[in-house]
């Protein structure tokens, strides 16, 4: 049983990442090219953050009846803001100078972007994946209420049925979790950091 | 009075500080300077125990620091950092009173405190008071670091390469003023700087240190006359120009210039000069001595072939001796368009000439040192 | 709309109220404890950051239906349950946010506050945590935004609150209940985001906010 309930649980967060970065990704870049923008969407990110989890949940639900889609809708927004707003300050924090010589060197905007502030950028946009990750391992623990699995049920059964080790053996796989994702994407973020500062390093040594 | 008594610190291996003695009056204007690492700021952050010694003492108008409340201590001693260290979150005014609220002082002799301080140093309270750091430029800033450093009167201030952070022309103005306020003040400053040039105008004392040891302890004038070491002497650098030593002669003069002897004929002394290279040539005795010049335009006009050229030696050429006083000579080729004097020796040898490139060289060679 | 507010209008106030109450005491209760603790963690030497920032951070991740569930079975059903729970998990953002705020001042505000005598207590009130406010303040959002979350589960272990509508609604299916609770909860959140946010205004010092906007 336990073992569904894991994979329940992954399946969920992993959909919610992947929607969230398909989502969240362009309007992180958005947010970077149009600065009038910027304050609208951050503000509406930030918005789906502040509403707390079990009310988001409840709305969509309304909407798209119970089960894992509505976990999946809601994780999907709740990821959003670390997204979008790491997106848009790791492109903001690539050196100016290096954006300027690739305007320079005659790459087109697209091409820029894609090829050089995305690249440098991806340390800083793998902490907010990694920040939206773990917290949606959290988050997840409310889909028991919305029809979907996870291993909320774990805990919301052993609170009804009064059996503590339940409770404690839930919270314990929610915190493995938690800490794999955060330590393993950690290290990830930490091999993209030395990538893109051998970049910012061989790029300096072209423009001398 | 501040005395370092064989002060020692380690950290680890290292010596910063190896029996370091020293002692600074009442009043006076002391910079410590050395080479990094060489223990001038720990020395200094041991006066008001910032960092603590290993052994020996550090004596405050007799009393041991280690003896005293070091919270206490500091609230008599001012205390200014390179990076100004302002709190950002107080006014200027509020700033300024750190020290005097620290020692109770009522809040109506802080704001005169404030007040006369800033007035001194240009910046009305009505102003300024009122401002927060970062509204004002770093000079600014750093002015009235100093101000909160004084704001409690204490009769020693420390300061930590206080202007390193500012622009060449601000720093200037801000020496002025801190030279002037502890003239007026009659406070006794403890300063470090790795700047030769600011020691040199600011200080009444220099302490030179090196690896942890003072090297030289001197008033400005006495170290730049005689620096004790080669590593002085290379951090006075350039500033040792102006009034180093006194110049004669033969340190401007090029030495080995062309001869030729009495005796010899016209067309030899031409060919001479011609694969020499020059114009004239100096005519000296079967001795060596000096009898005067001979120049092309002289052979050309007079000379005839097979002759000797002595009806030809011409005795115009200025003169002087070994030992005399360079300007003079200096002067007279600046001033007569001639193109040359010779320097004679003792015995009426030749030692040399000084022409307009000799002296440029010498010139170049003292403010740029032997590039060889 | 006006048959809902009869019958439930009643109860849904006395439910806002009651979520109300839980969030302002937890989170209270919650920052107090939290500040303290992340000035003395912040005392310690630097190289304790290593371990303390992980696994502050590691708890953080548990969520704060875990704190309700134990506390529920040790304890048992009554408010103080809910209050501790959510006081716990309250404390933690603003303990970690205190304890980088802190250690985040500059060293050089620190060394001129200790050179100008000083003592730590007066250094820490008189530079390091003004210096830390704004850190802490975003702590106390967090803090705040999260609670009104996990307090709508206290329903769950029958202590009231604006989760009896949802809760309610999402067993029975009815769309209405959820709504009704779920809107006045996000209302209720951003509303308290919002107001922080103008606290950090009023309470960053005015040399510091200038800063930032630099």
């Amino acid at each position: 049983m336990r073992f569904a309930l894991i994979w329940d649980h992954l399946f969920m967060v992993f959909w919610a990442v992947v929607f969230s970065l398909i989502i969240g990704l362009p309007l992180g870049v958005l947010t970077y090219f149009y600065p009038k923008a910027r304050k609208t969407i951050l503000w509406v990110v930030d918005l789906f953050q502040t509403i707390p989890s079990l009310a988001l949940l409840g709305i969509i639900m309304v909407f798209l009846g119970a089960g894992r889609q509505t976990v999946i809708t809601g994780l999907t927004l709740y990821s959003l803001l670390p997204i979008v707003r790491n997106t848009y300050l790791g492109l903001r924090e690539v050196e100016p100078a290096l954006k300027e010589a690739a305007r320079g060197m005659g790459m087109s905007r697209s091409y820029q972007l894609f090829h050089v502030e995305m690249p440098l950028a991806s340390p800083v946009i793998f902490t907010g994946i990694r920040i939206a990750a773990v917290n949606a391992v959290g988050t997840a623990v409310f889909a028991i209420f919305v029809g979907g699995g996870g291993l909320g049920s774990l805990l919301y059964n052993g609170i009804r049925i009064q059996n503590m080790s339940m409770i404690l053996k839930g919270t314990g796989v929610l915190m493995l979790m938690a800490i794999l994702f955060d330590f393993g994407m950690g290290r990830i973020e930490v091999l993209l950091n030395r990538r893109a500062a051998g970049k910012t390093r061989v790029s300096q040594g072209c423009a001398e | 009075m501040i005395q370092f008594d064989h002060v020692c610190k380690n950290y680890g291996k290292f010596h910063v500080l190896n029996d370091v003695t020293y002692t600074i009056q009442d009043g006076e204007f002391a910079v410590l300077i050395g080479p990094s690492g060489c223990g001038k700021t720990t020395s200094l952050k041991m006066i008001n125990r910032l960092i603590e010694p290993d052994s020996g003492r550090i004596l405050i108008d007799g009393k041991d620091v280690l003896q005293q409340n070091p919270v206490e201590l500091r609230r008599h001693i001012g205390y200014v950092i390179q990076q100004i260290g302002l709190f950002p979150n107080m006014t200027v005014a509020q700033n300024i009173s750190v020290v005097p609220k620290l020692l109770k002082y009522d809040r109506a002799k802080c704001d005169e405190t404030a007040r006369s301080l800033l007035e001194m140093v240009n910046l009305p309270y009505d102003q300024y008071g009122g401002k927060y750091p970062n509204e004002l430029s770093g000079g600014q800033q750093q002015r009235i670091g100093v101000l909160r450093a004084l704001a409690a009167s204490p009769p020693v201030v420390l300061m930590d390469e206080p202007f390193g952070a500012l622009d060449p022309m601000t720093r200037e103005t801000l020496q002025d003023e801190v030279k002037r306020l502890q003239r007026k003040l009659h406070k006794t400053i403890v300063f470090v700087t790795h700047d030769m040039g600011e020691a040199l105008k600011l200080a009444d004392t220099i302490i030179f240190m090196n690896g942890g040891q003072v090297e030289q302890i001197a008033p400005p004038e006495k170290m730049l006359e005689r620096p004790a070491t080669d590593l002085v002497r290379s951090f006075l650098g350039k500033h040792r120009v102006s009034d180093s030593g006194p110049l004669y002669v033969e340190n401007f003069m090029r030495t080995n210039p062309y001869t030729v002897s009495r005796d010899r004929g016209v067309l030899e002394c031409a060919e001479k000069m011609a694969r020499s290279g020059v114009d004239t040539l100096l005519v000296t005795d079967d001795d060596d001595r000096y009898l005067g010049t001979i120049s092309i335009r002289d052979i050309k006009l007079r000379g005839k072939g097979g002759q000797s050229i002595e009806p030809l030696i011409s005795t115009d050429v200025r003169t002087v001796c070994v030992g005399d006083d360079a300007q003079e000579s200096v002067n007279f080729l600046l001033t007569s368009g001639e193109s040359y004097v010779v320097v004679l020796g003792p015995d009426r040898t030749v030692a040399g000439i000084i022409t307009k490139n000799s002296m440029a060289k010498v010139v170049a060679n003292t403010l740029w040192g032997d590039e060889k | 709309m006006s048959a809902f507010f009869s019958t439930y209008g009643q109860m849904l106030i006395r439910s806002i109220l009651i979520h109300l109450k839980y969030v302002v005491i937890s989170v209270s209760v919650g920052f107090v404890l939290g500040l303290m603790l992340g000035i003395l963690l912040s005392r310690l030497p630097p190289k304790f950051s290593a371990v303390i920032l992980p696994v502050l951070s590691i708890f953080q991740t548990v969520p704060g239906i875990v704190f309700i569930g134990v506390l529920f079975l040790w304890i048992g059903m009554i408010p103080a349950t809910t209050i501790i729970a959510l006081s716990v998990y309250a404390m933690f953002p603003v303990l970690k946010n205190t304890y980088t705020g802190i250690c985040q001042v500059p060293a050089n505000y620190c060394e001129a506050a200790v050179g100008c005598g000083m003592t730590p207590t007066q250094v820490m009130v008189q530079v390091e945590l003004p210096l830390a406010m704004p850190t802490i303040i975003g702590g106390l959002r967090l803090s705040t935004v999260y609670t009104i979350s996990w307090a709508v589960l206290s329903s769950m272990i029958g202590l009231g609150g604006l989760g009896d509508f949802i809760y309610q609604g999402v067993s029975s299916n009815n769309n209405t209940l959820i709504v009704a609770g779920a809107i006045p909860a996000a209302v209720m959140a951003v509303t308290a985001g919002a107001l922080i946010d103008q606290l950090q205004k009023r309470v960053v010092p005015r040399g510091l906010r200038k800063e930032a906007a630099k």
